[in-house]
């Protein structure tokens, strides 16, 4: 049995924060690198310039690289091994996202009565947070700021399972047709398949924590992964939807079993500036 | 006043031109959709908050501390100024959950609004009628813009925190024109250039 102090949580989950929303990680910025040397368009290019112009600056000046730093979302992977002790876990983190968000001076988004009054809880919690129990005595803390753009044109949809790989492809490009332009292309697109409702969503957001168009292990998965990127760009949208070739820079599909009569389906969207960082205590 | 010409020339987009803001009827009459422009001068910010405030007071017969006449609305929530600088990151947000509130604006002589992403057939039909137009800055590009902001003011509403009405002075402010007031829309028009399916 280990423990763990929630003082170490909370330092840990702040600076996890801080530094999520200055610097992008690297296989991102590797990826928009290739998207600015792929890109057909002439304004296109100059786009995928300026946001890599944009990533250095917030480097150089220690700046968000983008004002909406998000809704704190934490992802733990908590060893059953371990014993948390000084405090409460969830109090922890969210004392972490205030301290982080404070600190950094990044803004703070979070509204109360999201239906009536939206007043803002001041410091941007509470952290939407997700736990995993697994073997071990380790606690892995990950942190995604999701931007609200992005995040405003993710869906769900329960679909026949007749419809199959081709059912998918097509809801996704139809959907990126929609809304993607308002979601800051190139994109990196998040899909869940199977499990139940609130599960694929979630596999979805998971999915946006891996290495920025790696593809899924599993051959079949992958291939359609590569086929969804491949009829998104033929869209057009381009970076920041002004026209071009890069509409996405990823696809990233994660799959859990599915009841008999289901075939949920979740794209969670993620915009170009696609911020997560880990630590392990 | 043409510039500086940009690199590539097979698309709409070869020239960025310098813009004054408050921008006048002449530069608006000359934009184009697919412009490339400079901004220079004064903006209000605004989003979504402090848009239904506006219009409330506007529909209740209330004056707002600011001329709307001839103004032009950047949407954006900056993010808290880290001392030692003058503005935090600034880029703009989503511009469409606007669009319920900007016919009224225009009515009250709003001439540019800088935001992302489409606008609604209305607010597209009211700015052709009003001669107003519609700009994009790069979504997510925060920390570049914050570095055209050159002084930063609270005007209206400072409760609402990051959506609170602040007056910015702007130089060299990099954008593209959307909407022009010929009826052209870029999200349309850029994308059937490159369309292939």
């Amino acid at each position: 049995m280990r423990r763990i102090q929630c003082r170490a949580i909370t330092e840990t989950v702040a600076s996890l924060f801080q530094d999520a929303c200055i610097h992008l990680p690297p296989d991102v910025i590797a990826a928009l690198k290739r998207a600015a040397r792929s890109e057909k368009s002439t304004l296109g290019r100059q786009t995928m310039k300026s946001i890599l112009e944009n990533v250095a600056a917030a480097e150089d000046h220690l700046l968000p690289v983008c004002q909406d730093t998000g809704t704190a979302v934490v992802f733990l992977e908590l060893g059953q091994d371990v014993h948390i002790v000084g405090g409460d876990l969830t109090a922890a983190i969210n004392q972490g996202v205030r301290k982080g968000y404070a600190d950094g001076y990044l803004r703070k988004s979070m509204v109360h009565r999201p239906f009536s009054a939206r007043k803002n809880t001041g410091d941007n919690t509470p952290a939407v947070i997700h736990t995993e129990i697994v073997p071990g005595e380790g606690l892995r803390i990950c942190v995604l700021p999701k931007g609200g753009g992005a995040e405003n044109c993710s869906r769900l949809t329960v679909m026949p399972p007749s419809l199959g790989h081709e059912g998918i492809a097509e809801y996704v490009v139809h959907l990126v047709d929609e809304c993607g332009c308002n979601a800051c292309p190139p994109l990196i697109l998040g899909i869940g398949i199977g499990g139940t409702t609130e599960q694929t969503m979630l596999l979805a957001k998971k999915s946006l924590l891996r290495k920025t168009g790696s593809n899924n292990v599993d051959s079949e998965i992958s291939k359609l992964e590569r086929k969804i990127l491949s009829d998104v760009n033929m869209l057009g949208i381009g970076p920041m939807g002004y026209g071009g070739s890069i509409t996405a820079m990823a696809v990233h599909i994660e799959v859990f079993p599915a009841h008999i009569a289901s075939m949920p389906v979740a794209v969670n969207m993620q915009c170009w500036c696609s911020r997560h960082r880990e630590a392990t205590l | 006043m043409l510039v500086l010409a940009a690199q590539g020339s097979n698309t709409l987009n070869m020239k960025t031109r310098c813009i004054a803001l408050p921008i006048s009827d002449k530069d608006i009459k000359s934009l184009k959709c697919g412009d490339s422009v400079l901004l220079t001068g004064s903006m209000l910010t605004a989003r979504d908050t402090s848009h239904k405030k506006m219009t409330e007071a506007l529909a209740a017969g209330e004056d707002l501390p600011f001329a709307l006449n001839g103004q032009t609305i950047y949407y954006t929530g900056p993010t808290p100024v880290r001392p030692g600088h003058i503005a935090g990151s600034a880029g703009p947000t989503t511009s469409s959950r606007m669009d319920k509130y900007t016919p009224l604006l225009l009515e009250h002589g709003l001439k540019c609004m800088i935001g992302k992403g489409r606008r609604s057939a209305e607010v597209k039909k009211k700015m052709l009628r009003s001669g107003a137009v519609y700009m994009a800055a790069i979504g997510g590009a925060g920390a570049l813009l914050s570095r055209s902001i050159k002084k930063i003011e609270l005007i209206s509403y400072p409760e609402l925190g990051a959506e609170a009405i602040y007056r910015l002075e702007v130089r060299d402010f990099p954008a593209v024109v959307i909407n022009d007031i010929y009826g052209g829309d870029l999200y349309d028009s850029g994308q059937a250039a490159h369309r292939r399916v």
